[in-house]
């Protein structure tokens, strides 16, 4: 994409200030690190960080069908929610592959429900909910602009929220809650959720508000994290990345994430054929495998046999920094996935062993 | 603005070489290193490998991303930097101290077709 095409967040003249390296991400320019990746992974593990997510999209809907139709494009079931809940789940084409993944908040900013979308998918994803909601009496708005997100994680992320923006909220929200409140005279959504595995918050606000909690936040020495250590932190967490885990290819099955697909709800958008996968195995599966070396494991790098046949692809791998291990995530035929399965990942010209294994590498923190 | 040590020749792919006799050793330069931001693992050759000049002889990586390193020279590897198997973050920490590979260069006349420091440093600006 044409750097000149590529969105700002509220925050881009702050990152630039702070001598971020800046990188184009879902239609963005965004902060991939300020510091160095390492030191603000471990920030994040060990005290507390803040993101800018602000590009995040926002999507509300509302109506007398709200709750049927968000059901009917999304795979977990909203109907058990109560106002002040989150839930975690995708919207699926026909054939089963991903949309999207997404959070659906329960009652908020006058709303019915809130939809919060990837940056890289808005467009996209606004196309689809409107043309899936014929028939259904529904008001649809994309406020992805006028919302900016700063995510604070880690483990003194509470006292933070609480001490330096004065959001008592913070201490009653337990994980996948949310609260509406106002800050600074404006509407602000507290929210208590992340994308690090660790405990923490997501704030939503519009741009002025953001600003001004970024710079609060900054001095009180909280570390601003980019983009590059919120990936290494959601891989160890085993959480997946729109894109590389999931994608119009791959669907929440074969990413192994069925949990959050409802098979006893009536139906919802891509239901039978998640249900024939579910039933009957797909072709290909997404598995952990651990190297037993310290060489790292990139996506797209072939995933191999002994006997050198190629029977998968990494989708995302690092050098775990919590961990000290190598790590990956990859596309393997279903046949191979069973855990402890020996399988070989040819990094440039040689191939390493290793074994497959669970894909939450990180014992996540959350605040339950 | 990035450091570039005087006496050293520089390759386009920011190597650096520094020359005793006919063994050149090879390391990355602070550009590299701070382009590449943490580095966690260093992809060394074996001893008596052949290298060649613009020719990949190993890797480096970062967190993010893997980038290969190519010999300025060529000739046979005769010492390898057995450190930065289990401390790689020392090229980051001081990349002139930290040299990767020595090579018995089979012509050194190479050296003539790298940048001096002062052309290293208008190539990064």
């Amino acid at each position: 994409m044409d750097e000149a095409q590529l969105k700002k967040t509220c925050l881009y003249d702050r990152h630039v200030a702070l001598g971020a390296k800046m990188s184009p991400f879902g239609g963005f320019i965004m902060p991939i690190q300020y510091s160095g990746i390492i030191a603000e992974h471990t920030a994040v593990r060990t005290a507390v960080g803040m993101f800018d997510v602000s590009h995040m999209g926002e999507i509300f809907v509302s109506g007398p069908d709200a709750e049927a139709f968000v059901n009917h494009i999304f795979t977990n079931d909203i109907r058990p929610m109560e106002p002040g809940q989150i839930l975690y789940g995708m919207m699926c084409y026909p054939d089963g592959g991903t949309v999207d993944d997404l959070l659906v908040y329960k009652q908020s900013q006058g709303w019915d429900y809130l939809l919060v979308v990837n940056a890289a998918n808005i467009d996209k994803d606004y196309q689809w909910i409107m043309d899936n909601s014929k028939g259904f009496d529904v008001k649809i708005e994309n406020a992805s602009e006028e919302w900016g997100q700063v995510a604070v994680q880690g483990p003194l992320a509470e006292k933070t929220v609480v001490d330096v923006l004065r959001l008592d909220a913070a201490k009653e929200l337990t994980f996948y809650t949310f609260v509406d409140t106002q800050w600074n005279g404006s509407p602000l959504i507290l929210s208590r959720t992340g994308y690090t595995g660790e405990d923490g918050f997501e704030v939503y606000a519009p741009h002025e508000s953001i600003r001004l909690i970024w710079d609060r936040l900054l001095v009180n020495d909280v570390v601003p994290c980019g983009l590059g250590c919120r990936d290494t932190l959601r891989f160890e967490a085993g959480l997946p990345l729109y894109g590389d885990e999931l994608s119009s290819e791959i669907s929440p099955v074969m990413a192994g994430f069925k949990m959050f697909c409802k098979f006893e709800k009536d139906q919802f958008i891509g239901k039978e054929a998640l249900v024939e996968q579910k039933d009957n195995g797909t072709p290909r599966r997404l598995v952990g495998i651990e190297l037993h070396d310290k060489a790292i494991p990139r996506a797209g790098y072939p995933v191999e046999l002994e006997d050198g046949s190629q029977v998968g692809v990494v989708t995302t791998g690092y050098h775990s920094i919590s961990l000290d291990r190598s790590l990956c995530f990859a596309m393997v035929d279903s046949q191979y996935g069973k855990l402890g399965t020996p399988l070989w990942i040819r990094i440039r010209k040689k191939v390493f062993p290793g074994e497959v294994v669970k894909k939450r590498f990180y014992q996540t923190n959350y605040k339950k | 603005m990035s450091k570039v040590l005087e006496g050293l020749k520089y390759s386009e792919s920011h190597e650096w070489v520094s020359v005793e006799g006919d063994i050149a050793c090879v390391g990355v330069s602070d550009f590299a290193q701070e382009e590449l931001g943490d580095i966690t693992y260093v992809d060394l050759p074996d001893v008596d490998d052949e290298v060649k000049a613009g020719e990949e002889f190993g890797a480096i990586e970062s967190v993010k991303a893997s980038s290969d390193l190519n010999s300025p020279v060529s000739g046979v590897i005769v010492e390898i930097n057995e450190d930065l198997a289990d401390s790689p973050e020392k090229v980051n920490e001081d990349p002139y101290g930290s040299w990767i590979i020595k090579v018995k260069m089979s012509d050194p006349s190479e050296l003539d077709a790298l940048m001096d420091a002062a052309a290293y440093k208008t190539f990064t600006e």
